[in-house]
C-alpha cells in the first residue's frame, strides 16, 4: 500500500448488522416499564406521554434523518387529531379505523404540502411549513365540522375491533402503547432500511448523491410524507385518549414543541425525542398549577439546553458511552 | 464498448459542446466554448487559474445551466437535463473537494451507488440487512482500489488519497460509460498521485474520460488528447506534444502566474 499512511491504527465499526444489542435491551426495557407504568402512575398522563413520544420520533425522521426542519407538524398531528375524532363521533367508527383513517388525512396532507415545500431549502423550506400549517389552523378555526373555538368534543371511546370496550382506562392504554410503541419502532426500521441508507447519505453529501443519479426530492418526499403520517398516528390517537380534538393541537406552538422535544432529547437520535417528550410533558403537567411560567420555564430549559448541551440529553449520553442511541 | 471501437480515436463522439457560453451578471466564464470528447479515449481539459475550466466542467455535468450552447452525449441532447439524469445515462462525474459519504463506512459508501443501479433505494419497511446481498459485489470495488483493509471503516476517517480512491470505487460501481473527473489529482502527495493515475489509466482502458486539471505535468502521459482553456476560451487542442510546445500556451501560464 503506498498511500500515506495515518489511518491504520483506528479500528473499524463493527460489522454486525440488524438491531445492535443495546438497542434491543433499550426497547425491552422500556416495554417493561410502560406495562406496569399505568399502575403506578395516573394512566392518561402516561398515554400523553407516549403520544408525544410518537409525534417527536416522527418529527425526528425529517429533522434528524432527513436533515429538514419543518415548522408545521402540527398540522399533520393537529389534522389528524380532527379527522379521527370527526370519525369517530359522527361516523361511528370504531377506534382503529377512526385512528387509521386521521393517519390516511395526515399522509395525504403531508404528500401536498411536502410536495410543495420541499422545492426551497432551510429556512424558506420551514417558512413553507409554517404558511401552510397556518392555513390548517384557520380550517381548524372557520370549518363547519371542525367546532371552531370548541373543537370537536366528547368524542366517545368505542370498541376496539368492536369487540374490546376502551371505557376503561387501563384498556385504552394497552391500545394506546400498541399503537405508539409499534409505530416508534417502525420508525427506527425506516432509519435503519435501504432508503434511510439512501437519506443518510444525502444528508451527508447532496451534490454528490445527485452525481451518483439519485433524484433526491423525491427522497426528501418520500420522508417528509412517512413524518407527517406518523405525526398523525400521534395525534389521532391522542384524540382517542382525551376524546377532544382542539385547536392547541393544530396551532403554531404545538409546531414548537415538538421541535423543542426533539432539540432537548437530542435530534438524530433513537431515544432522544421520547426522553424530550417524556421531560416536557412531564413538566407540563407537574408545573401546570405555575400558570404561564411554565412557558418560562420550558424557555430557560430550552436556553439552557442549546448552551451547555446542544446534542440534546441522549446525544450528551450516547457521546459519553460511544454509541450511537 | 467493443474492441474497435476502444482507443482507435475515430470511433465516434461520446460528448460534444458545441458553442457553450456561461455569463454570470454580465462577466462572461465561459465564452463560446466548442469540445468534442473522442468515445474511449482520455481527454484532459487544463488551464490556468481562473480559466473557467470549473465552470465548464459543471456546463458538462449540469450543476450549471448554460446561457447559450449545446451539448450532446452519445448523440443525445442533454443541454436541458438535470444532473441526477445524466448520471443516470452512464456520465459521472467526480468533485473537486473529495466526496465521500463520511459518516458512512467505505463499504456503504459503495453500496450506495450498487443500492441506486439495482432499485431498492425506496424500501423504507425493508430492513438493511437485504443490503448485504451487495457486499461482494461492494467488497470487489473496494479492493480494485486498494482499500479491502479499511472495508468497515467510516470513510471520514481516511486519507485524502484514500477518500479519492473511494470515490473512484463508489463511481465505478456504477458502471458509467463515461467519467467526469474534477482534478483528480490536486493537494495530493506524491505517492498517491501516482496510484491514482495508474487507477485512472485502467479505468480508461474501457471507458471515455474527460478531466479537469490545473497542472500539465500531471496529465501529460495519462492523456490521449488536450484542450488548454485560458480565459474562457478554448486556446489551444492537440496531444501532450503539440500542446507543450505552444508559444501561445506557455504564454498563457506564465502571463497567469504573473496576474
Amino acid at each position: 500500500m503506498a498511500m500515506a499512511d495515518n489511518t491504520s491504527d483506528l479500528a473499524p465499526i463493527s460489522q454486525s448488522v440488524g438491531m445492535p444489542m443495546l438497542h434491543k435491551v433499550i426497547f425491552v426495557a422500556l416495554l417493561a416499564v410502560l406495562t406496569v407504568l399505568p399502575f403506578l402512575v395516573y394512566p392518561v398522563f402516561a398515554m400523553k406521554v407516549m403520544c408525544f413520544a410518537l409525534f417527536a420520533a416522527a418529527f425526528n425522521l425529517l429533522l434528524g434523518f432527513g436533515g429538514l426542519l419543518s415548522f408545521g407538524h402540527a398540522a399533520y398531528f393537529g389534522g389528524a387529531s380532527y379527522v379521527a375524532a370527526h370519525a369517530a363521533k359522527v361516523w361511528g367508527f370504531t377506534p382503529e379505523l377512526a385512528v387509521l383513517t386521521g393517519t390516511a388525512a395526515a399522509a395525504v396532507l403531508g404528500l401536498l404540502i411536502g410536495a410543495l415545500a420541499i422545492r426551497r431549502q432551510g429556512i424558506y423550506f420551514a417558512m413553507v411549513t409554517l404558511a401552510f400549517a397556518q392555513m390548517v389552523y384557520f380550517f381548524a378555526l372557520q370549518a363547519e365540522f371542525t367546532g371552531g373555538e370548541d373543537g370537536i368534543q366528547s368524542v366517545p371511546r368505542g370498541d376496539l375491533f368492536g369487540l374490546i370496550s376502551l371505557q376503561d382506562n387501563i384498556a385504552l392504554y394497552f391500545f394506546v402503547l400498541a399503537v405508539t410503541f409499534g409505530g416508534i419502532l417502525f420508525l427506527y426500521r425506516i432509519v435503519h432500511s435501504p432508503f434511510g441508507q439512501v437519506l443518510k447519505a444525502i444528508r451527508e453529501n447532496e451534490p454528490r448523491a445527485v452525481s451518483l443519479g439519485y433524484q433526491v426530492n423525491r427522497y426528501k418526499l418520500l420522508v417528509f410524507v412517512l413524518s407527517a403520517t406518523f405525526a398523525g398516528l400521534a395525534g389521532a390517537t391522542k384524540s382517542q385518549v382525551f376524546q377532544l380534538a382542539s385547536l392547541t393541537d393544530v396551532h403554531w406552538s404545538m409546531s414548537g414543541e415538538v421541535v423543542l422535544m426533539t432539540l432537548l432529547g437530542g435530534m438524530g437520535t433513537i431515544f432522544g425525542p421520547l426522553v424530550g417528550a417524556a421531560v416536557i410533558v412531564t413538566m407540563q403537567n407537574y408545573l401546570a398549577t405555575l400558570g404561564a411560567w411554565v412557558t418560562i420555564i420550558q424557555g430557560v430549559i430550552f436556553v439552557l439546553g442549546v448552551l451547555l448541551f446542544r446534542e440534546g440529553i441522549v446525544g450528551v449520553l450516547a457521546r459519553w458511552l460511544k454509541r450511537p442511541l | 464498448m467493443t474492441t474497435e471501437e476502444r482507443g482507435t480515436g475515430s470511433a465516434g463522439v461520446a460528448l460534444e459542446a458545441v458553442g457553450l457560453t456561461k455569463e454570470f451578471k454580465g462577466f462572461v466564464a465561459v465564452n463560446n466554448v466548442s469540445l468534442k470528447v473522442e468515445k474511449g479515449t482520455i481527454h484532459a481539459l487544463i488551464g490556468p487559474n481562473g480559466a473557467g475550466k470549473t465552470t465548464c466542467f459543471n456546463l458538462l455535468t449540469k450543476f450549471l445551466q448554460p446561457t447559450r450552447g449545446k451539448i450532446t452525449y452519445a448523440g443525445r441532447d442533454i443541454t436541458r437535463l438535470a444532473p441526477a439524469e445524466i448520471a443516470r445515462l452512464g456520465m459521472v462525474r467526480s468533485f473537486q473537494i473529495s466526496a465521500v459519504f463520511a459518516d458512512l463506512t467505505v463499504l456503504q459508501n459503495v453500496r450506495i451507488a450498487l443500492q441506486r443501479t439495482r432499485g431498492e433505494s425506496y424500501d423504507f419497511w425493508r430492513s438493511e440487512k437485504n443490503l448485504t446481498r451487495f457486499d461482494d459485489e461492494a467488497r470487489s470495488y473496494v479492493a480494485e482500489v486498494g482499500l479491502s483493509e479499511f472495508l468497515n471503516h467510516r470513510a471520514a476517517e481516511l486519507s485524502y488519497g484514500r477518500k479519492r480512491a473511494l470515490e473512484i470505487a463508489t463511481t465505478l460501481a456504477l458502471d458509467p460509460k463515461m467519467l467526469l473527473l474534477d482534478e483528480p489529482m490536486a493537494g495530493m502527495a506524491q505517492e498517491d498521485v501516482e496510484r491514482i493515475s495508474t487507477l485512472i489509466r485502467r479505468i480508461g482502458e474501457t471507458r471515455t474520460i474527460l478531466m479537469v486539471e490545473h497542472n500539465l505535468s500531471v496529465v501529460a502521459d495519462l492523456s490521449d488528447r488536450i484542450t488548454v482553456l485560458a480565459r474562457g476560451e478554448i486556446l489551444a487542442e492537440g496531444n501532450y506534444a503539440e500542446i507543450s510546445k505552444n508559444p501561445e500556451v506557455i504564454d498563457a501560464y506564465i502571463g497567469a502566474g504573473h496576474e
